[in-house]
């Protein structure tokens, strides 16, 4: 019983879906380059990259010309990761980094240097063992902030990790745990702390063993003197963990839940090793991934492939607050359960999608007086399609981008007008293919 | 919540929040009104001055997935004109601290506890009915609308055994019982009851997302975010970008009949976003408000376009909008704490004095509430002095209606809970209960869980 492969076609459409799904969409002809390789090779330019990942392109700054200061300027931390969406040559390290920080959802716990050493461990491990990625989680300190695990102690038990490390992190909520389980769990998990430096903030985080419970424990059933350590394999080799673990993964690349055929070879793969990136493998080259339905792209990743699509570097603040207007600020997911991806499309949201786009567009607008007044319509879609790396759009929407700047013409009815509304025309496509539905999703 | 707030304790995450996500789905999506719909019978005027004069919002519309936008339209108009009683709900978010808004600044404990961020003697109005008490500077306009008789205070508000959470206080006030487990809101199961299967005008939440109190489980309800809806279109002007933004709603309408799910759905969104801007963009521009609103931030506007909104005779019996500022003042809480309280009681006087310039305060009550009060004691020194979760705390009950009489006592510093917070000497539930009953002439059994165990104060009057 092995995972399907997808068997289709792998051309440069494929090869953008795959991109968008993978990564932060195609920088302007990667597509089609990625095509040639053909999907396995291309999956595994993605999953097994080498050596330190390279960040090609502008160096990011901010709106005074600075250089970023992530841990401590405002919206800088959301900056100088974006810029490493952007920028760097391992697309599927970051975007796994992504899903981690979605699934282990933290938002800033007053100290941002916390969190971006947590999403530094995100990186390093996000393809290696789902075990060895939750043990150094439930430890990471931010975590340990975040969910009360330095105020976690023996004989005062705080149930926050303990819960969300079954309900959210490994299991499922009401998914083969009861609630004498979780103040087992917390039990297990006493010890940690750290020191408050006036200067420094919180420090030395370390586990103490007057802190720890000592004591017997019972968890799913199974007793012993358990610790932390044994708190997250207890998960990891819960029965239902395995199609927890494989499910959620999927659900990160694919909008359509696996097939139950699929979903057993899954299970059955991750049980030998926890290894994710061999699952992640399996979903990339999986047939669902390239003839099922489209899927949302994340806010942050639509913005981050326009500025991949306009080779674009960060160059202003103002990404901070419009993530924030189409939903996905990064390093604030809205709580411990992280983004809710069924909540990416609003009439709210796409007020920030199309924002982003405007910033991209007013960036290289068109002066309208002096344009050329004898550019065809079919001319101006090309430009405008060319703008943003000449995505691959359906013959549907680009027949509607024809329409429009056909019908600009007919209401040019002066002379003065044929230069200015062709100029005005081309800023406008430029906002319309950005926007369009089909430039929403993958 | 803070970055502050994270540092000092309050990073705790619990169920409440989990089951606030789950329920704020509910039926999400929905079809906006759509250009091109005939005017809504009854009303007396067209559905685009229906929105001009309603404030011009986007409707993101929750509930009833069944229904099509026209039977909106029709809920919209046939529950138009009907001069029902209306409830805001202001919520002060992070726990606001009852000891500086009424503040009994001559009393011993009270200036041994708050070394710091004692308020003087004088340097407010005094609370004429209890004159230990005094007004903190910034809620004059409070006290002004007191004189008149227009705010019933409820000077020690909340609940036994009091939960320390953010997010469960909250919760429980939302819902209003003690469980972490429900998924209506309290407004919401009023409109339940009351409500029109087809007017999601009828509970309206302010701040762009559904309001867990007015989450229903059977009738729609709407969330609009300030009082305009506009899409930045640099370089695009004049007749292209009227026709840009056809194309745009085409675009929309064409993906919406796509097979494909992605694709349908976000053809949807962007058909109702196009949808929204056309209707909106003849007039948009500032609301005409009667009385001058103290700025032009976000509460100050969701305000002035409520009070237009009912002007116009929109149906809507409940409105939700958070107040202005973060009132989770772990430190530094002298820094931020007068002018957030002065933000909103401006606003909320503006309010006021919108709606009776407009006729409509006999039938508008504002209920102006926090998920707990704060910890006599101060914490810190200097001035990063600040106050942690608390229990007892304030409520405001607010218009010409109101009884304007105060409900239970203060409950003075001389006995306070285990925790050494304040006591609690009126309890939520029993404020729900008496609004259901007096304002809204609801039996309260049908909406708040153990109804006949609270007592009625009299609110209404």
């Amino acid at each position: 019983m092995s995972v399907p492969v997808h068997r289709g076609r792998f051309g440069a459409a494929q090869a953008e879906r795959l991109l968008w799904r993978a990564g932060f969409g195609p920088a302007p002809g990667q597509a089609a380059r990625l095509s040639r390789k053909g999907l396995r090779h291309a999956v595994r330019s993605l999953t097994r990259p080498r050596g330190k990942a390279k960040l090609r392109g502008p160096a990011p700054h901010d709106d005074d010309g600075l250089p970023l200061a992530p841990g401590d300027a405002w919206g800088h931390d959301l900056l100088w990761w974006l810029d490493r969406m952007v920028r760097s040559d391992q697309p599927l390290v970051e975007r796994m980094t992504l899903v981690w920080h979605d699934w282990f959802a933290t938002a800033d716990v007053g100290q941002t240097t916390l969190n971006l050493k947590q999403n530094e461990l995100f990186r390093k491990r996000g393809l290696g063992s789902f075990e060895e990625l939750l043990l150094a989680v439930t430890v990471d300190p931010a975590m340990l902030v975040w969910l009360s695990g330095n105020e976690n102690e023996r004989g005062a038990p705080n149930e926050n990790y303990g819960r969300e490390l079954m309900e959210l992190f490994t299991l499922g909520a009401d998914n083969g745990y009861s609630e004498d389980d979780v103040r087992e769990q917390a039990r297990a998990l006493t010890g940690w702390t750290n020191d408050w430096d006036e200067s420094r903030g919180m420090v030395n985080f370390r586990f103490e063993r007057d802190r720890h419970d000592y004591g017997r424990k019972s968890i799913f059933g199974k007793a012993g003197n358990f610790d932390w350590r044994d708190s997250c394999r207890l998960c990891i080799d819960h029965p239902a963990h395995a199609r927890f673990f494989v499910t959620r993964l999927w659900s990160y690349f694919v909008p359509t839940p696996p097939p139950k055929r699929t979903l057993r070879a899954l299970e059955k793969q991750y049980r030998r090793d926890r290894n994710i990136r061999r699952i992640v493998e399996a979903i990339l080259m999986h047939p669902a991934l390239y003839e099922g339905p489209r899927m949302v792209k994340p806010p942050i990743v639509q913005i981050a492939g326009m500025l991949r699509a306009r080779r674009r570097g960060i160059d202003t603040d103002s990404w901070t607050w419009i993530a924030d207007e189409a939903g996905q600020r990064l390093f604030q997911p809205p709580n411990v359960a992280g983004w809710d991806e069924q909540r990416w499309l609003d009439t709210a949201r796409i007020g920030g999608r199309w924002t982003a786009a405007a910033q991209n567009t007013r960036a290289a607008e068109i002066d309208p007086d002096g344009y050329d007044p004898n550019e065809t319509a079919a001319a101006a879609v090309r430009k405008a399609l060319r703008f943003w790396g000449d995505p691959n759009l359906s013959s549907q929407t680009r027949g509607e981008l024809q329409r429009f700047a056909a019908r600009v013409e007919n209401v040019a009815t002066d002379d003065w007008q044929q230069a200015s509304y062709r100029g005005l025309r081309q800023n406008a496509l430029r906002i319309l293919i950005a926007v369009s539905p089909e430039f929403q999703t993958s | 919540m803070s970055a502050a707030g994270h540092r000092c304790g309050c990073r705790e995450f619990t169920r409440a929040e989990l089951a606030r996500r789950s329920f704020a789905e509910a039926g999400r999506g929905l079809p906006a009104i759509e250009p091109g719909m005939p005017a809504p019978a009854g009303t007396g005027m067209t559905r685009r001055s229906l929105l001009l004069r309603g404030g011009a919002l986007a409707l993101s519309v929750y509930g009833a997935s069944m229904l099509k936008p026209q039977a909106f339209v029709e809920g919209i108009a046939r529950a138009a004109g009907t001069q029902g009683k209306v409830l805001v709900s202001v919520f002060l978010e992070g726990g606001i601290d009852a000891l500086s808004v009424l503040a009994p600044v001559n009393d011993d404990t009270y200036r041994r506890l708050r070394p710091q961020l004692r308020l003087a003697p004088g340097a407010g109005p005094a609370w004429t009915e209890d004159t230990r008490l005094q007004w903190h500077p910034s809620a004059t306009p409070l006290h002004q609308l007191h004189g008149e008789g227009k705010v019933t205070v409820f000077p020690g508000i909340g609940y036994t055994n009091a939960d320390q959470s953010h997010f469960t206080s909250r919760h429980y006030w939302e819902v209003g019982e003690l469980s972490t487990r429900a998924d209506t809101g309290w407004l919401g199961r009023l409109l339940d009851v009351v409500g029109d299967d087809e007017n999601p005008l009828q509970g309206l939440s302010l701040d762009g997302s559904l309001a867990p109190s007015l989450a229903t489980a059977r009738v729609p309800v709407a969330a609009t975010w300030g009082a305009s809806y506009d899409l930045w279109a640099p370089g695009v002007w004049g007749e292209v970008e009227d026709l840009m933004f056809e194309s745009f709603a085409r675009m929309g309408v064409a993906a919406e009949r796509s097979r494909d799910d992605g694709l349908s759905g976000a053809g949807r969104v962007v058909r109702q976003a196009g949808a929204l801007r056309t209707q909106l963009k003849a007039f948009s521009g500032e609301i005409a408000s009667p009385v001058a609103y103290p700025d032009s931030e976000h509460f100050s506007e969701s305000l002035a376009g409520l009070a237009a909104m009912l002007g116009a005779g929109l149906p809507i019996r409940v409105a939700s909008v958070g107040a202005p500022g973060s009132y989770d003042t772990h430190d530094e809480q002298a820094g931020s704490f007068g002018a957030d309280l002065a933000q909103t009681c401006k606003g909320l006087l503006a309010f006021q004095r919108d709606l009776e310039a407009r006729g409509l305060d006999d039938r508008v009550l504002t209920l102006v509430w926090s998920e707990f009060g704060r910890r006599p004691e101060e914490n810190g020194d200097g001035s990063s002095a600040g106050t942690d979760h608390g229990a007892g705390g304030n409520a405001f009950l607010i218009g010409t209606a109101a009884k304007g009489r105060m409900v239970g006592e203060w409950p003075g510093l001389k006995s306070l809970d285990e925790d050494d917070n304040l006591r609690s000497t009126s309890d939520f539930r029993s404020v729900y209960c008496s609004l259901l009953e007096q304002w809204f002439g609801v039996d309260a059994a049908a909406v708040v869980p153990g109804a006949s165990g609270f007592n009625r104060p009299v609110l209404v009057g």
